[in-house]
């Protein structure tokens, strides 16, 4: 590892400073800083730790009903929050369904959102990355790629964005509150990410020194809490990043899908969120063929970056799933193993 | 440039200089502190070999800078006993071969009090599998890993539903 210096301000005002020198990184908990670092695909001068600040570990549940959580909450605190999960269950589900609980104890919700991607030609600095090293070649697209993205890539880069949390939030209008050198302003979730084109090297639209202060949800869109799913297929049963993952949220009355709310993850280099498959939902009766045509919208302009084919019909097939478990109900409790399309009783299967 | 930190480690005050700010959580408690107890496995946080609690909360130690957790109390391997008397989880352990080389299993045994101590899995078996699904074991010790978490956490609530009463 390169060796840094390290910095603890005491106030948003002084990190912002800091941070905004070339080559200075936040860090909060540095479960992704740290990996990154210790592999050497990121070699920062200097480290801003801001988990001293003051003012951002609270969860504060809003008069509309919305929630504003502050950007060094830990994903641990936030999706065992009982008031949380009851309001937002399908963002605890994504949230209790990364990584493990020993990072889910330490990684914060300011860092997840800005989580690099854990494409292997990134994380390889012998290997040809446009988004690591810009301008020096892509090996992924003719390498191992039959996890990369189907979805709003280039021919500069491919990568996905790993995050579970991100997928419910987008999926549910979440708004960031950023502090940077020209103050605060807020960014809608779903315009934090950018798609690759020409600059993969920018992963989001963040200026330097910007901090994520918080991160809002709006009060209707708790309104989707009867009929909210996360769902998430992976290589092994746990402790994995997903192949494909879906949030589902649908608000049924007498009957009658009235609004849905749908997005993809692992598809794209951002949460990508499926809005023309909500309109098609809206108004339908929660049934297989609405479901089936909403999936196929939500792909409709998907195509394969190398060896992913199948993850075209596999995201479909997600979405079909997670929205057939939201339309059922959402659980009580996080299940077992949170967001499995696989059923946790022994012989039991679930059918898309 | 020199950093001194202060860490309570297994109930002991420790003052520590760092002359580097890359020292981990992990690299200071086997290198510095002689505590090597916790155990460096893959050092990316993908193993779970290096577990300790920090603040009461488990951990992997080598995604941890040291200089970061300046104040913080940090409860090791060596610290779960008391004198000659085993932890309740590594008198488990034992009790159901859940180890065999035994590499993983301080940081078993670590994730397992923070597992239990979350209060989320009870004994539900299936709970316990995924709360511990961040600590590998290459030996396979799976099945009595589980038998001796979920016998440990009867035995410790047990005991806690038994002092309040």
């Amino acid at each position: 590892m390169k060796h840094f210096d390290y910095v603890r301000p005491a106030s948003i005002a002084d990190a912002v400073a800091a941070a905004a020198e070339p080559g200075a990184v936040y860090l909060a908990a540095g479960t992704n800083v740290l990996d990154l670092m210790k592999g050497g695909v990121i070699r920062p001068n200097r480290l801003v730790d801001v988990t001293r600040l003051p003012g951002l570990d609270r969860i504060e549940h809003l008069p509309d009903g919305g929630v504003r959580i502050g950007a060094l909450v830990r994903n641990a605190d936030l999706g065992h929050d009982a008031h949380f999960a009851k309001s937002w269950p399908a963002v605890a589900e994504a949230l209790l369904s990364g990584a493990s609980a020993q990072l889910r104890n330490a990684a914060t919700v300011g860092g997840n959102l800005l989580q690099r991607t854990r494409c292997g030609y990134f994380y390889d600095p012998a290997s040809a990355c446009n988004k690591r090293e810009p301008g020096s070649g892509c090996d992924a697209r003719g390498g191992e790629n039959r996890l990369h993205a189907v979805l709003g890539w280039s021919e500069a880069c491919i990568a996905t964005h790993p995050s579970d949390f991100c997928v419910p939030l987008v999926a549910l209008d979440a708004v960031v509150e950023i502090e940077g050198r020209g103050g605060r302003r807020e960014v809608a979730l779903e315009a934090l990410h950018r798609l690759p084109g020409d600059t993969p090297e920018r992963d989001s639209v963040l200026e330097p020194g910007d901090l994520i202060v918080a991160l809002r949800l709006p009060g209707d869109a708790a309104g989707f809490a009867a009929h909210a799913r996360y769902i998430k297929v992976r290589e092994r049963t746990s402790f994995a990043f997903a192949v494909v993952s879906a949030a589902a949220g649908l608000r049924i009355e007498q009957g009658t899908i009235r609004d849905a709310r749908l997005a993809l993850g692992g598809v794209a280099a951002k949460p990508w969120r499926a809005r023309a498959a909500e309109q098609i939902l809206a108004g339908a009766s929660p049934r297989a063929e609405a479901f089936r045509r909403a999936a196929e919208t939500a792909l409709a302009d998907a195509k394969p970056s190398g060896d992913n084919q199948f993850k075209i019909e596999l995201a479909q097939r997600i979405l079909v799933r997670a929205l057939t478990l939201a339309a059922a109900g959402t659980p009580q409790r996080v299940p077992a193993l949170p967001a499995s399309p696989f059923s946790s009783k022994a012989g039991a299967l679930i059918d898309a | 440039m020199n950093l001194p930190i202060s860490l309570t480690v297994n109930g002991v005050r420790r003052n520590v200089e760092l002359e580097d700010p890359r020292v981990t959580l992990l690299d200071l408690l086997r290198e510095r502190l002689d505590l090597t107890g916790t155990k460096k496995g893959c050092d990316r946080g993908q193993c779970g070999a290096c577990t300790v609690l920090v603040d009461g909360r488990r951990i992997n130690s080598c995604l941890a800078l040291a200089v970061s957790l300046d104040g913080a109390d940090i409860l090791t391997i060596e610290g779960v006993a008391h004198g000659s008397e085993l932890h309740p989880l590594q008198a488990a352990f034992i009790a159901h071969d859940g180890l065999q080389c035994g590499f993983c299993t301080p940081g078993q045994i670590m994730s397992a009090i923070g597992l239990i101590e979350e209060g989320q899995a009870g004994d539900d078996p299936e709970r316990v599998r995924e709360g511990m699904s961040g600590n590998l074991c290459r030996c396979g010790a799976y099945a009595g890993i589980t038998e001796a978490v979920l016998d440990a956490q009867r035995s410790l609530t047990g005991a806690k539903q038994g002092r309040a009463a």
